[in-house]
């Protein structure tokens, strides 16, 4: 950028206001002043032609804005001519000038109002709804063939899922559920003891962790960590176009991507509930002995007569339908990805923000079918 | 070995290319051209069967409809960006058609894989995970898993993007030995003129604004003969880059 400046006077000789000269540098630093002065003196609509001939430099900045000139005059019917340049300056100038009236390839988009909004993302839905049907008709398609022909199934893909979904969460599973039970047991700790009834701690824990607690915050807990990754992992895999490359080699994606994750996730959830079971509990023990003074023993028998098979058997066939819920948003946002690195990040994050939701309506509808079938 | 009739292809209700027929001799290289947006890679989607075409038929000769294509893989196809996979080895993507679709012992296959990694010059580099390789060298073992399954149609979607001048020229002999020596019917879609009139035996230029093909022929002949201005505009890029 220079800082010689310009100067935009009246060419000798010509009409005044019909003919401007400009003199000196045209460059970025002088943009501004060069727009405002042109519009200002272009603005009584009686100028035909400016002249370049004592223009020492123009970079593209200043050529643009030149060029913008040209463009907004012949829009409103006038013709201004630059003359003069040569040079540098001219093949600057041409490169703007001459592609002034040059096709985009394609159309830009054009404004839409709010009823075109609501159109678009009622076919949006329409669409969404589609992808979502052909998905489960493709993924029970390929749950049908796998059952027929189990040796199509990518099984060496399951242990290593599992591991990664399952055990390799252990440990976040754990102490969320051990924390969760710990809150609960102090939170009841301080409402049960106005009442005289600190004994039945270890009822209120045990029950609300094997029914309720243990087998969703464990499913949270998976759907943060695996449902965002499986959704991820598919989703750069969509955009990479290696799930393209998959079909061309004859192979069903969902049978071999979709059913390996959906397996891993209802053998793996069951197991961390069950973990997460048994840590809320120890929870819940921490704060009755600590807090309530009562024996570890005493807490375990109540805990014992508490529970029925049935409560944890509830929790852990919950644990396998959400298992299943996580692995299935997951892998269904991940194959409809579309972009690239963004398209990727927004279906993690509809993958997660889905899972949820399913998660807690599923949950919804347990208890209120448990509690009709008096379970 | 493919014939495509009438053939209109595009997105939703927006077509991109209109009544295109053309017919891929076997043996051939057949490169099929056109600017950006012109719909060469959605044409090659249509072609491989992972697109529904909006009307017009598309026949792979021992296949028919690539669209109905079910089991064994019928053809190769390595796509722009190689589209390896990330969490495999080069031998196991390689391998990957060769486990699921035949009974071989895993020696056997071992054997394949290595061999076919040579063919394409990455012996030695069977361990190796795609993220350790160049932008060439996995053009390289997309082509190698591309030809794992033994097809003799090989589509090849922009092979030289995003490669060297010297790279894109290793790439193109590697794509006309195996051309030349293992017979193999290659389409291949590109915009790179060099790449064109060095591997093309016959080509078609599909057109954005026409919808359709504006020239078809041996590329050499329709560079030097061609009396069409868009043809002749669209080849001569070539002498101007390269003066």
């Amino acid at each position: 950028m220079g800082a010689a400046g310009f100067q935009i006077d009246d060419e000798a000789g010509a009409r005044r206001g019909s003919h401007l000269r400009i003199r000196g540098s045209l460059d970025l630093s002088q943009a501004g002043r060069l727009r405002s002065e042109l519009a200002e003196r272009l603005s009584s609509g009686t100028v035909r032609g400016v002249d370049l001939s004592e223009v020492d430099s123009l970079d593209s900045s200043a050529a643009s804005i030149l060029a913008e000139v040209c463009r907004q005059s012949a829009n409103s019917g006038g013709d201004i001519q630059f003359e003069g340049a040569s040079g540098r300056v001219q093949a600057i100038l041409s490169l703007y000038t001459d592609r002034i009236t040059r096709e985009c390839l394609r159309d830009p988009p054009g404004r839409i109002g709010i009823l075109e909004h609501l159109g678009q993302a009622a076919v949006g839905l329409r669409q969404r709804v589609r992808e979502l049907l052909t998905f489960l008709g493709e993924f029970f398609d390929a749950v049908r063939r796998a059952i027929q022909d189990p040796r199509t199934v990518n099984w060496p893909d399951v242990g290593r899922l599992i591991e990664r979904h399952g055990s390799d969460g252990v440990p976040i599973v754990l102490l969320i559920t051990f924390l969760v039970g710990l809150v609960t047991a102090f939170q009841a700790a301080i409402q049960l003891r106005k009442f005289g009834a600190d004994t039945f701690i270890a009822d209120m824990v045990s029950l609300s962790i094997t029914r309720e607690l243990g087998p969703l915050m464990a499913a949270i807990v998976v759907a943060g960590r695996s449902g965002a990754a499986i959704a991820a992992e598919l989703g750069t895999m969509k955009v990479s176009e290696e799930i393209d490359a998959l079909r061309t080699l004859g192979l069903c994606p969902h049978r071999f991507l979709v059913f390996p994750r959906v397996l891993a996730l209802v053998f793996a959830m069951p197991i961390l509930t069950l973990l997460a079971d048994a840590v809320g509990i120890a929870g819940g023990l921490f704060v009755a002995v600590f807090q309530l003074g009562i024996p570890v023993r005493g807490y375990l028998i109540s805990v014992q007569e508490a529970l029925s098979v049935g409560d944890v058997v509830g929790g852990l066939l919950k644990s396998v339908v959400f298992g299943m819920l996580i692995a299935v948003v997951g892998s269904e946002r991940g194959l409809a990805t579309r972009g690239g690195a963004e398209g990727v990040g927004s279906a993690t994050t509809g993958a997660v923000v889905t899972i949820l939701f399913y998660l807690i309506l599923s949950d919804a509808i347990f208890t209120v079918l448990f509690q009709s079938m008096g379970i | 070995m493919i014939r495509v009739e009438d053939l209109t292809i595009g997105y939703g209700s927006t077509a991109l290319q209109e009544n295109l027929s053309f017919d891929v001799p076997a043996g051939d290289i057949f490169v099929v051209l056109g600017g950006s947006g012109a719909g060469k890679s959605t044409l090659l989607r249509h072609l491989i069967g992972l697109e529904r075409p909006m009307s017009g038929a598309i026949e792979i000769e021992g296949l028919g409809d690539p669209r109905l294509a079910q089991g064994a893989p019928h053809f190769g196809v390595l796509f722009q960006s190689g589209a390896l996979f990330g969490s495999m080895t080069l031998a196991q993507n390689v391998a990957l058609p060769l486990e699921r679709w035949t009974d071989l012992d895993a020696q056997t296959i071992d054997t394949i894989v290595r061999w076919k990694l040579r063919l394409v010059g990455l012996d030695g580099f069977e361990n190796h995970m795609p993220s350790e390789l160049s932008g060439g060298m996995r053009k390289r073992a997309g082509i190698a898993r591309a030809l794992s399954y033994e097809s003799k149609l090989l589509f090849l979607d922009e092979p030289s993007a995003g490669l060297d001048p010297v790279t894109a020229v290793e790439l193109d002999d590697v794509i006309m030995t195996l051309n030349e020596s293992l017979g193999l019917t290659i389409v291949v879609v590109t915009h790179e003129l060099a790449s064109l009139f060095k591997i093309g035996k016959n080509c078609i230029l599909l057109d954005r604004e026409a919808r359709g093909i504006i020239a078809r022929g041996d590329p050499r002949e329709l560079r030097d003969d061609t009396t069409d201005d868009r043809v002749r505009s669209f080849f001569n890029r070539l002498s101007s880059v390269g003066a």
